[in-house]
């Protein structure tokens, strides 16, 4: 491991100044991906600027009726917290399906939708990646390809993004409070991953330097009725083959609105815009539920490896789908 | 590059300097001689060092020292309220087996004394049917799927884990106040 420096400044300003000057300075926050990753020798920085103590723990009401979480909240108070609890049940299941509980305990808002992918050639330095070491080419190109991306890839990388916590977040028209040399300003959060194109190095649109500091979610009445469904190789602690967040508002028998987000499938969490506009209007039955799916997924494109390859990805997603929107179908209600 | 923390292990207060990449697992047992929580895999993925910092379970292995300056930091070995006695989760352990070879134990101890915490607390897991209502304790069944889920952070290569289950069970149906 390269020696770094080690700092916490007196407060965000400060740290995100200590950042933007430094071109090998990192943030720290729970360090479960960034010490991992240290260990590996995948990420090499020269100066840890800690930022736990210097954004918000706090979960606060909006006056709008959404919350603001700080940065600084761990995944398992966020997952306990009353009012995520019945306000936004897919964000505190989504959190629960993640990880371990002492994984949780040291996660952070601000980091869990930063982690990297759990690609096993990104973090292999062995191997070539085009987003540890760009140019290098892509070692998952017919390789072990069980955990790649379905939707959104390209020639340069087929990666997924391994968070829960941001799937739902995704399905919740989040926001995420940046901080930056320049000042403040908000990105939708659907709006926070990129796709790969042919800049695979990069997971976000943040600039080096620009700080989270706190993550909102409006006031969403159809969230009540939500759910985070996550399939796995083994029944817990495991990252997501497919995942689905659903939040569904049904009356009489009608899909009235529906938010949906996938995961597992693509470099960033997958808001299924098609999908929830098939759905508006339509009876709530499997038959539109799987035609929603059969939407979403209609540019869906499997990768090829030796280990069988992800094709199996597209029935388990849609069933997947169909038994969650099912299920939320026909429960009442939440709150 | 050097730095200097101070850490409290099991009562006891320590002043050190250690290298920044130094984690806090290592620093518990190179530097401290706090051997009871173990290094299985050194990337998170195992729990058997697992221990508790200001009451919360935590990996020791991804925690570095110098972000856990003035922590509190309890092992399983401090976990004993004496030291010829053994905490009610020591004595679940060995009751119902719950070890072979014993170098996971440490880190499920102090998993589930965390575990008892967070189910005292009302928290939801991942098998509690209804997140909003939080997990449902009355059940004999449903707290053995919550207890299943809530350590599944903790691997055991003797494959222990019924014994596991029953201690952590066993501690959990145990009256308020005697838990810890
Ligand atoms: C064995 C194992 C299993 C796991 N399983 C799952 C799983 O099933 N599902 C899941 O979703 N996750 C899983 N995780 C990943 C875990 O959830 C993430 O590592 C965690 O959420 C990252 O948060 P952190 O606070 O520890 O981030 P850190 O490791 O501290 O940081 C991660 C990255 O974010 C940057 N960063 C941190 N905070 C900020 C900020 N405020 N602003 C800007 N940049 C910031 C850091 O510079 C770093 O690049 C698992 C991890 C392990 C080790
Ligand atoms: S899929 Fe992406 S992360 Fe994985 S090896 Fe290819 S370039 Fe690297
Ligand atoms: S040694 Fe820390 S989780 Fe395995
Ligand atoms: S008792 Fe041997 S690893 Fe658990």
């Amino acid at each position: 491991m390269r020696p770094f420096a080690y700092a916490t400044p007196p407060d965000a300003r400060e740290a995100v100044l200590a950042v933007a000057e430094r071109p090998d300075a990192t943030f720290l926050a729970g360090g479960t991906n960034l010490v991992d990753h240290l260990r590996l020798g995948v990420a090499a920085p020269g100066l840890l600027v800690d930022v736990t103590a210097l954004t918000s723990a706090e979960i606060d009401d909006l006056s709008d009726g959404g919350l603001r979480i700080g940065a600084a909240v761990r995944n398992s108070d966020l997952a306990a917290d009353r009012r995520v609890r019945a306000r936004y049940p897919v964000l505190a299941e989504a959190l629960l399906a993640g990880a371990s509980g002492q994984l949780r305990n040291m996660a952070t808002t601000g980091g869990n939708p930063l982690q990297r992918t759990r690609c096993v050639y990104f973090q292999d330095v062995t191997t070539p990646c085009n987003k540890r070491a760009p140019g290098s080419g892509c070692a998952a190109l017919g390789g072990a390809t069980r955990n790649h991306a379905v939707l959104g890839a390209s020639e340069h990388c087929i990666a997924t993004h391994p968070s829960d916590m941001a799937v739902a977040l995704a399905a919740l028209d989040a926001r995420v409070q940046v901080l930056g040399p320049d000042g403040e300003r908000e990105i939708p959060f659907t709006e926070l991953h990129t796709l790969p194109g042919d800049t695979p190095e990069r997971d976000t649109v943040l600039e080096h330097g620009e700080l989270i500091t706190a993550i909102d979610v409006p006031d969403l009445p159809i969230a009540t009725r939500s759910r985070y469904r996550k399939v796995r190789d083994r029944a817990s602690y495991a990252f997501a083959l497919v995942s689905v967040a659903a939040c569904l508002d049904v009356a009489g028998g009608e899909i009235r609105d529906a938010r949906i987000a996938l995961g597992g499938v693509a470099h960033k969490p997958w808001r299924a815009h098609r999908a929830e506009e098939a759905l508006r209007g339509a009876p709530a039955t499997d038959e539109s539920y799987r035609a929603a799916a059969a939407a979403e997924l209609a540019d869906a494109r499997p990768q090829e490896g030796f280990d069988g390859g992800n094709a199996f990805k597209i029935p388990l997603l849609t069933g997947t789908l169909v038994s969650t929107l099912r299920a939320l179908a026909g429960e009442e209600t939440r709150a | 590059m050097e730095t200097e923390l101070t850490l409290r292990v099991d009562g006891a207060t320590h002043h050190l300097r250690v290298d920044t990449r130094t984690s806090l697992l290592d620093a518990l047992r190179q530097r401290l001689g706090a051997t009871s929580p173990k290094k299985g895999c050194d990337h998170g993925q195992c729990g058997a060092c697992t221990v508790l910092v200001g009451g919360r379970r935590i990996l020791g292995c991804l925690a570095l020292a110098v972000a856990h300056d003035g922590a509190e930091v309890t092992t399983s070995a401090g976990l004993a309220p004496g030291p010829d006695e053994a905490h009610p989760v020591h004595r679940a352990f060995v009751d119902h087996d719950a070890f072979q070879c014993g170098y996971c134990t440490p880190g499920q101890v102090c998993s589930a004394v965390g575990v008892l915490d967070e189910l005292e607390r009302g928290w939801p897991s991942a098998a509690t049917a209804d997140v909003v209502a939080g997990p449902d304790l009355g059940d004999a069944r449903a707290l053995d799927r919550e207890i299943a889920e809530r350590m599944s952070g903790n691997l055991c290569r003797c494959g222990a884990y019924k014994g596991i289950r029953a201690a952590v069970a066993e501690v959990a149906g145990v009256e308020d106040g005697a838990r810890r």
